[in-house]
This record gives structure tokens, C-alpha cells and sequence, in this order.
């Protein structure tokens, strides 16, 4: 029974990573972008996914509600405003190339120095995973500041990007 | 299967694929893409991390719950500036905003 239950927890984890990642690739390379949007949208709900995989409920639920219901509904808005009949042209191999020598690079070197730190050897975690009710009082204890900054923080952006985005005059 | 070395590896594949879109891509849209996934590995990372930890903690689903509320921030005002950038240009090619370059 619990050998059944690890196989189903480790398939999940395989799909859940490998849509993901796909969905990440397609949200860079998707020819048109409003299908690059929709695949954020899908990646968004895939890292949620691997949240509750990792017993994280309320972070998994924040990332639902911002990341997929806020962001990706506001990024599908912009690509309407902002959508022209002949897109930008692809750029011709250099720039492709580059960036694809960085990236294997990146997974290379990272990817080395990680599995010779050890931490493919840690424990499974045992203990039962700690409820939501800490991180509220970690936030209003520990992190009070940061939070009232935060607060600060996001009401400079929305005012902010309401000012950039205002249209001045009699301007259509 | 399911350790920390695969959340770390699922991560780094994610940062990777962020930043070949930042160094490759000239729709500024795409950019923002790239932000996104690079921070969404991020916070895959915290919490990993911090499920993983040898003692119970939430510090990193804590960090999680203030790198969102960030990336709401940035996301309004990246959006913000690619609409009025494409007002001014008829475009959002970032090649072609040089106007900005001093």
C-alpha cells in the first residue's frame, strides 16, 4: 500500500516536472504569443503542482491565485493590446546560439557542483509538515518590516504603472 | 526520484531556460516571460529547500510568500512600461527602443 502510494507520488512528480518544463519552453519559442502566454499560464499551474507535492497548501494557493489568476490574465490582456499583424523576426542563429551555449552551461557547471555538494544524499523528509498558521505568525513577528515595506513596495507599483500607462490630452 | 537533488534539478532547468530567453528573445513580452520563469524557479527552490531541511521550518515558504507579492509588483509595472513603449514606438522590439540609451 505505501509502496503503491510512493509510485504514484513519483509518476506525479515526473509529469508535473516534465509539463513544466515543456510548457516553459513553448511559453519562450511558441510562435505566436498569445499561445506563449496560455503556456506561462499552464507552467504557472505546474510549479502550483509541485508545491502541493511538496506539502506546501498555502504557497500552492497564492501561486494560484497571483501567479495564474492575476499575472497571466493581465500578461493575455497586454498581448491583445499590444498585438500587431506581422510580428518581430526571429533572430538569425547568433543570438539563439549564445543563449543556448549559456544555458547548457549553466546546467552544466550548477548541475556539477551540486552533485558533488551532497545534497542528493539527504534525508527524506520525516517530520509532518508545518502548517500555514506559522508562516502568519512568522510574517507579523520576524518579517513585520519586510512586510510593511512590501506594502509599500506594491503601492509604488500600481501607482507608478498607472502613471506610465495614463493616456495624456485628447489622445485616442 | 522524488529528493531534493530532482526539485534542485527541475529548478536549474528552469533558471536555464529563463535565462536563454533573456540573452535570445527581442520581443520585450518574452523578456517578461523569461522574469517570470527564472522567478518561479526561485521560489521552487525555497520551498524544496525548506521542506528538505533536517529541522521542520517555514522560512522558506515565507520568503515564497513575499517573492510573489514581488513578482506582482514587477509584473504591473514591466506590462506598464511594454504598453506605453509600444504607444510611443508602434513596437516592442528591444532592439529598436534605443531611444532609452544614453
Amino acid at each position: 500500500m505505501k509502496r503503491a502510494a510512493h509510485i504514484m507520488v513519483d509518476s506525479l512528480f515526473l509529469v508535473l516536472a516534465l509539463l513544466t518544463i515543456g510548457a516553459s519552453i513553448l511559453a519562450l519559442e511558441s510562435r505566436e504569443l498569445v499561445y506563449g502566454a496560455v503556456s506561462l499560464a499552464v507552467s504557472l499551474l505546474g510549479i502550483a503542482g509541485l508545491f502541493i507535492l511538496l506539502e506546501a497548501t498555502f504557497v500552492a494557493m497564492l501561486q494560484v491565485i497571483v501567479f495564474v489568476g492575476a499575472i497571466s490574465v493581465l500578461i493575455i490582456f497586454v498581448v491583445m493590446l499590444v498585438r500587431r499583424e506581422k510580428w518581430v523576426a526571429l533572430p538569425a542563429g547568433g543570438e539563439v546560439f549564445g543563449g543556448l551555449l549559456i544555458a547548457i552551461l549553466l546546467v552544466a557547471v550548477v548541475g556539477y557542483l551540486a552533485v558533488n555538494s551532497g545534497i542528493s544524499s539527504t534525508l527524506p523528509p520525516s517530520y509532518a509538515p508545518p502548517s500555514y498558521t506559522q508562516i502568519g505568525i512568522q510574517i507579523l513577528t520576524d518579517y513585520w518590516f519586510a512586510l510593511e515595506i512590501l506594502g509599500l513596495v506594491l503601492a509604488a507599483a500600481v501607482i507608478g504603472a498607472l502613471t506610465m500607462a495614463k493616456i495624456e490630452g485628447n489622445e485616442p | 526520484m522524488e529528493t531534493l537533488f530532482s526539485y534542485f534539478f527541475v529548478s536549474l532547468v528552469l533558471l536555464a531556460i529563463g535565462v536563454y530567453g533573456l540573452v535570445s528573445k527581442r520581443n520585450a513580452l518574452r523578456l517578461l516571460f523569461a522574469v517570470e520563469i527564472i522567478i518561479n524557479a526561485a521560489t521552487l527552490n525555497f520551498v524544496a529547500f525548506s521542506r528538505y531541511l533536517p529541522s521542520p521550518s517555514v522560512t522558506g515558504q515565507t520568503f515564497v510568500v513575499f517573492a510573489i507579492a514581488l513578482a506582482a509588483a514587477e509584473a504591473a509595472a514591466g506590462l506598464a512600461i511594454i504598453v506605453v513603449a509600444f504607444r510611443l514606438n508602434r513596437d516592442i522590439d528591444v532592439k529598436e527602443l534605443k531611444r532609452l540609451r544614453g
